[in-house]
């Protein structure tokens, strides 16, 4: 029998090393001339233990990480058994792993991403097979009822989107994926497709069927090359599978995906941005109504979602709405992959129903800083997520709760600073984030955010800080109402939560000093 | 050591870009992703062949290349390193590898090398948020960035 070897081909894998370890690993299994074959699967997400390579046994996997190249050999040698130094036994073992609910990841890292053989025998398009055999409408109820919510960081209710897609009268609809993962501390999308493209094929189909819409956009951002190639890899082959074309699985529903590749602008993850950019236009936000699932892509009924929200349909399709919908809390239900980034001991992927405590997941799941100094703030939701000080790690993962505390969930990213953080600095930077990010469109995020930086440099020089800090705060909140996007509008929530909950900080060096 | 091609030759290859890419549906971005593949950079001289091609003006196709970060108007170097300026990143010492990294090539940012053998660019987030900091060498991803790892990138863009 042929024996399997896993090895990452996850960018952040390829990032640690693995490349190197792939090869290492193919010259030893020619030097020994052993029976057995590599697979670039995805990660599992544990990236505090990337590269890792697992290997198919008779009494199943066993992983070990992280590897280095030049601990191949010794792989081998040990037989690649469970003796060797770095082996970590079964890797559904793993604390980090083993504590998950994993549904929209459930194969991500296990299988080969681009093959549908492995996809399907572990549980992949039965959603799909399921939603051809029934209505539209009674696809859209069932993901209304299942109360998945956008997990692009507005979460609005995916099915009510759909829904308004499916009641527009058109001869054309859109079903448009936003892959545009700009914000730091967010990597979800990147890993699944990059570990498990076919699940977004499928739910971007059964968004297709649902809506009446025939044509699906990925618009992947730039900077994500290996996720594009994977993505592009695999629609070629869902076509050649007959999951996508003229009829979808035999079906007498169209549907086909284009993939498409951005260019380096931040704002083009606000989604009439993304819209704009697709029609070949600069990348300037629309003033809604009209909803683009009135008139959206080419003026045209759209639905448009993020990566995650169509990458969860599937396993709604297959396990139905109850059983996604019994794991959460309140308003928030089903699973969240939670992305634990940055300063952070056991950075990686955490799916998990709603609900955990900030505190659970930095302190409990995350282990702390990376750097072993005390977690002195977390910013959630990317760069327009609030600074939580640890005060606030009783806030549940959940949108209302941390719409209370003056923040976001967002794209559930968490980002761990520890005590060296300067959080004037942070601030500063959101506003400059903000004025370099800029569509340009609307007046307060365009001048508002230069105005923002130049008043945060006043306070750091120490110029009438009192003074300034009031401006701030009064340009923010100008901001947070005057802005067209959430570009704008968001961006005082990292300002002010930083000035709000470290107020220390924004007192200059020198007047503290002075003061003294 | 000018490696900028005639003009003539831009129009020809770049008709050859529009060409493979006009039937797409909203066809500019990836029309000019293909330019810029061809060529390393979004010649000025393609421009009006591209406006005349979709028929749209030149200034449309100018408010477009110039409003996305990705598209250069003159070529890089024999490198292109993007270095992440992120959140993530900061919380890891990003900033200060940033600030070695530019002592170490001797170039600030949208910087060439004067041997031309490097392009310093600012990048926001390559997803590599739990492996930060990080970079991307010519389209290869770089994560947990140290002293050590900087010294290998810069020997590597030198040779």
């Amino acid at each position: 029998m042929t024996a399997t070897i896993y090895v990452p081909g996850d960018s952040g894998a390829l990032a640690l090393g693995a490349e190197k370890v792939a090869r290492a690993v193919e010259r030893e299994i020619a030097a020994r001339g052993l029976d057995a074959k590599i697979v670039r699967n995805g990660s599992r997400g544990a990236y505090f233990l990337e590269p890792m390579v697992e290997v198919e046994t008779a009494v199943g996997r066993i992983a070990y990480g992280p590897v280095t190249a030049k601990d191949v050999p010794s792989l081998f040698d040990a037989g690649l058994g469970s003796t060797h130094r770095l082996s970590l036994g079964n890797p559904e073992e793993i604390p980090f792993l083993a504590k998950q609910t994993r549904l929209t990841f459930a194969r991500c890292g296990i299988t080969d991403p681009l093959s549908l053989d492995d996809y399907k025998a572990h549980g992949g398009l039965k959603g799909l097979e399921r939603a051809v055999a029934i209505s539209p409408a009674d696809i859209v109820r069932t993901v209304t009822e299942s109360g998945l919510r956008g997990r692009g960081g507005a979460g609005f209710p995916t099915g009510i989107k759909w829904k308004t897609v499916l009641d527009a009268v058109s001869d054309r609809k859109f079903i448009v994926c936003n892959a545009d993962e700009g914000d730091s501390g967010t990597f979800a999308d990147r890993m699944i497709m990059e570990g498990d493209p076919f699940v977004l094929i499928e739910g971007m189909a059964i968004a297709g069927i649902a809506t009446g819409a025939t044509k699906g956009f990925v618009y992947i951002r730039s900077e994500y090359p290996h996720a594009v190639a994977t993505m592009t890899a695999a629609v070629e082959i869902a076509r050649e599978a007959g999951l996508l074309g003229v009829n979808v699985l035999g079906s007498s529903n169209a549907f086909d995906v284009e993939i498409r590749v951005g260019a380096g602008a931040y704002v083009c993850g606000e989604e009439t941005s993304l819209l704009n950019s697709l029609e070949g236009k600069r990348g300037v936000v629309r003033a809604k109504p009209p909803l683009p699932a009135i008139q959206g892509l080419f003026g045209k009924p759209t639905v448009i979602n993020n990566v995650i929200s169509l990458a969860s349909v599937p396993v709604i399709m297959d396990r139905g709405a109850v059983f996604y919908k019994d794991f959460g809390m309140g308003r928030s239900r089903g699973t969240i992959p939670i992305q634990i980034a940055g300063n952070v001991k056991h950075g990686g992927l955490f799916e998990a129903a709603f609900g955990l405590t900030l505190g659970e997941i930095v302190d409990e799941i995350g282990g702390g800083t990376a750097t072993g100094r005390p977690v002195k703030a977390v910013q959630v939701g990317g760069p327009l997520g609030a600074y939580f000080p640890r005060s606030l790690f009783d806030t549940p993962f959940d949108y209302e709760a941390f719409a209370a505390k003056d923040g976001l969930v967002g794209h559930a990213g968490v980002v761990v600073f520890d005590d060296t953080a300067d959080m004037l600095k942070q601030a500063r930077f959101a506003m400059e984030f903000c004025a370099i990010e800029s569509c340009g469109k609307c007046t307060p995020c365009r001048i508002g955010s230069t105005r923002g930086v130049e008043t945060i440099d006043k306070i750091s020089a120490g110029i009438e800080p009192e003074k300034q800090l009031e401006l701030v705060a009064d340009l923010c909140n100008t901001m947070k109402f005057g802005s067209l996007c959430a570009l704008g509008g968001f961006t005082p929530y990292p300002v002010m939560s930083s000035i709000n909950h470290f107020p220390e900080d924004f007192r200059p060096a020198a007047l503290a000093v002075a003061a003294e | 050591m000018s490696t900028q091609p005639a003009s003539t030759d831009i129009a020809s290859r770049t008709s050859a870009v529009i060409n493979q890419l006009r039937g797409l549906e909203g066809p500019l971005l990836p029309i000019l992703h293909g330019i810029q593949d061809e060529f390393g950079y979004v010649p000025g001289e393609a421009l009006p062949v591209i406006a005349e091609a979709l028929n749209i003006s030149n200034a449309e196709v100018h408010g477009v290349v110039t409003f996305y970060h990705d598209y250069r108007n003159h070529p890089a170097g024999r490198h292109v390193l993007k270095i992440c300026r992120a959140e993530a990143c900061q919380s890891m010492g990003g900033d200060a590898m940033a600030a070695r990294l530019q002592q170490l090539l001797g170039i600030g940012f949208h910087e060439t090398a004067t041997d031309g053998s490097v392009t310093l660019e600012p990048i926001y987030c390559l997803g590599l948020c739990a492996c930060a900091p990080a970079a991307m060498l010519d389209g290869e991803v770089i994560g947990r960035l140290d002293e050590e790892k900087l010294e290998e990138i810069v020997a590597e863009v030198r040779l």
